[in-house]
């Protein structure tokens, strides 16, 4: 009876599981499908699912029109370089947070934390003027800039939670056996820590392949990346759906398919300190 | 070379105080233990040696010289810890060599010496595994190979035995004694348990909350305990202290009696007693009498006594064996 009672719920769950799974994963579907739709049926009412005319015109026009490559190009070079800049920061920060904390460790990291809680909007006049004077503007250094500081305080704290397991004594065992300061950081602690960067810098990139504020404000051309890419297919004449479709499968692939492949340390990136 | 000298050494913690003003004087080559119960601050003590921690007031002489404000990375010394702290990526052999790469040696100079410590501590088929790999005592090896590699002035031992089981922990006293009378380099060990101390020392340092209660050979510190804090840490079963008239009688405020220093018989001595429990151990029996008015005695007799629980016995103190201490706990004979 009981037995019979745990398969049900066990089944109950799987099928919310699912049905959670979907209701997230269709908004991603639905463009995917769009993207091979004509406009005409885009906009059919009621919906077409997949009885439709299978068409990559989109793909063909999108092509056409504007210079996918360069966006992806960007994409990969901010998202990518903005987070090493900022692993170079963040490790020696997390290692004296953990290692060698101050009276005010604790106040600095809650003051980290809370930078992420303030609207973007309410710095982006100063910031922009800054952009603008200092000749950044549309330079990939200076968005860049921008997204590497943006992630930074998630680096430290993911980080700092990292070192923060990793057992004191094999440090000081490190400094017995003459290794400054550097060499523990490049010799002992980097690499016991292999996992908890790969996961924090994954989740890093894609916060910043998906950041869309800063990149569409702070870049137009040069430097803009795929977020530009997609916004540009939204023109003031009105939607062209299976356009926008075709631009945002095209924006969203590289990450989506990176993000399959590292579903394991993704959900490790997720759930740190959640659990031991 | 390997001399260690502390000067009016403290350490404090915010508000409280851990190492109250401790001087003392180990020689090159010495195997010196530091004893004392948990939280005493002897591994405290043996981390200012190493460096870890910074000395609050006093200096630390090595070899004669300053290194008070000198890092752990300069002092010359290599340490062994509790938990072995192996580096866990790399396998065995980046491990001892690992000392040898920071001092910039040469690949081959390298190879050489990490294979003559392996050879030395048996591990000479497990260079490539990781120490995730290994069993407790092979990690403790590589812990001890990673320090021996290095040729440094003086090895601490943070309680390096306290993770392995009794028999292997018996195994690695012996080896690590052999190891002393090989190298005859300067050894520092701390532990808690005074079976260790006892066992290996040449010089054991007691302390209690924070200063050296008595610095001595295992046998001074048996033989002629300075005060009540060694007379009950040194010693297994614990000494046994008696108070009141008894000790009046003897002109003192405590007298105590080692196990083996107090006759016991049947029919006629100085402290009548009734057996709570008598031990069996074949070479030896381990009597433990409550006498009335004196509190519980333990007695060790050689070889086997037929003693059942409930007899009455009674017990003489041997007098020259007495151990005489004041109203401070202070010895006074």
């Amino acid at each position: 009876m009981a037995m019979k009672q745990s398969i049900q719920k066990r089944a109950g769950v799987t099928v919310l599981a699912w049905v959670v799974a979907f209701l997230i994963f269709f908004p991603i579907l639905w463009t995917f499908l769009t993207s091979f739709k004509s406009e005409l049926d885009a906009i059919a009412m009621p919906p077409k699912f997949v009885f439709f005319n299978w068409t990559l015109e989109n793909y063909a026009e999108v092509q056409e029109r504007s210079n996918y490559l360069k966006f992806a190009f960007n994409s990969i070079v901010l998202s990518i370089g903005a987070n090493l800049i900022g692993l170079l920061i963040a490790v020696p920060a997390a290692w004296s947070m953990a290692f060698a904390p101050g009276k005010r460790t604790k106040d600095l990291l809650m003051w980290m934390l809370s930078t992420k809680m303030m609207p973007a909007v309410g710095v982006l006049v100063p910031i922009y003027l800054l952009f603008k004077n200092l000749g950044l503007l549309d330079s990939l250094l200076g968005i860049g800039l921008v997204l590497m500081l943006l992630n930074l305080p998630l680096l430290i704290w993911m980080l700092y939670t990292y070192f923060k397991e990793i057992p004191v004594d094999i440090l000081e065992a490190g400094r017995m056996d003459g290794a400054s300061l550097f060499n523990e950081i490049i010799y002992i602690l980097t690499p016991m820590s292999v996992p908890g960067i790969a996961s924090t810098m994954l989740l890093a990139i894609i916060l910043s392949w998906n950041e869309a504020f800063w990149t569409l404000n702070l870049a137009t051309s040069n430097a803009a990346p795929l977020t530009a890419f997609i916004a540009s297919y939204s023109a003031p004449e009105g939607f062209f759906w299976a356009k926008l479709s075709a631009a945002s499968t095209l924006a969203i692939a590289p990450i989506l398919i990176l993000g399959w492949f590292s579903q394991k340390q993704l959900v490790r990136g997720l759930t740190f300190g959640a659990v031991k | 070379m390997g001399s260690i000298q502390l000067k009016s050494v403290t350490k404090t913690f915010g508000p409280v105080s851990v190492i109250n003003g401790v001087d003392m004087n180990i020689q090159d080559g010495e195997f010196a233990v530091f004893v004392g119960p948990s939280g005493c601050g002897k591994s405290t003590l043996l981390r200012l040696i190493a460096g870890l921690e910074d000395v609050t007031t006093g200096q630390v002489l090595i070899d004669g010289q300053d290194m008070t404000q000198v890092g752990p990375s300069k002092r010359g010394l290599a340490m062994v810890f509790q938990s072995y702290a192996l580096y866990p990526h790399m396998s065995v052999r980046g491990n001892i060599a690992f000392a040898l790469k920071m001092a910039g040696e040469k690949a081959d100079v390298i190879e050489q010496k990490v294979r003559k410590a392996a050879g030395t501590l048996n591990l000479t088929d497990y260079l490539d595994r990781k120490p995730r790999q290994l069993s407790g005592g092979q990690r403790q090896r590589v812990a001890i190979g990673r320090a021996i590699v290095r040729e440094p002035k003086a090895f601490l031992f943070d309680e390096p035995l306290s993770n392995l089981d009794a028999a292997l922990r018996v195994q690695m006293r012996v080896e690590i004694g052999e190891l002393h009378n090989a190298l005859k380099t300067t050894m520092i060990y701390v532990t808690h348990d005074q079976v260790e101390a006892m066992t290996m020392a040449d010089k054991i340092v007691v302390l209690d909350r924070g200063s050296v209660a008595q610095i001595g050979t295992p046998l001074e510190l048996y033989n002629r305990p300075n005060g009540l804090f060694v007379a009950s840490f040194i010693g297994s079963p614990t000494m046994n202290l008696v108070r009141g008239a008894p000790a009046a009688k003897r002109g003192a405020a405590t007298i105590g009696i080692r196990p083996e220093h107090a006759d016991i018989s049947t029919t006629a001595g100085e402290w009548p007693a009734v057996v709570r429990l008598a031990e069996h151990l074949g070479s030896d029996t381990f009597v433990h009498a409550d006498a009335a008015g004196i509190g519980p005695l333990t007695i060790r007799l050689e070889g086997e006594a037929p003693l059942k629980p409930d007899q009455t016995i009674y017990v003489t103190p041997r007098e020259a064996h007495l151990h005489k201490f004041d109203q401070e706990g202070r010895r006074i004979n």
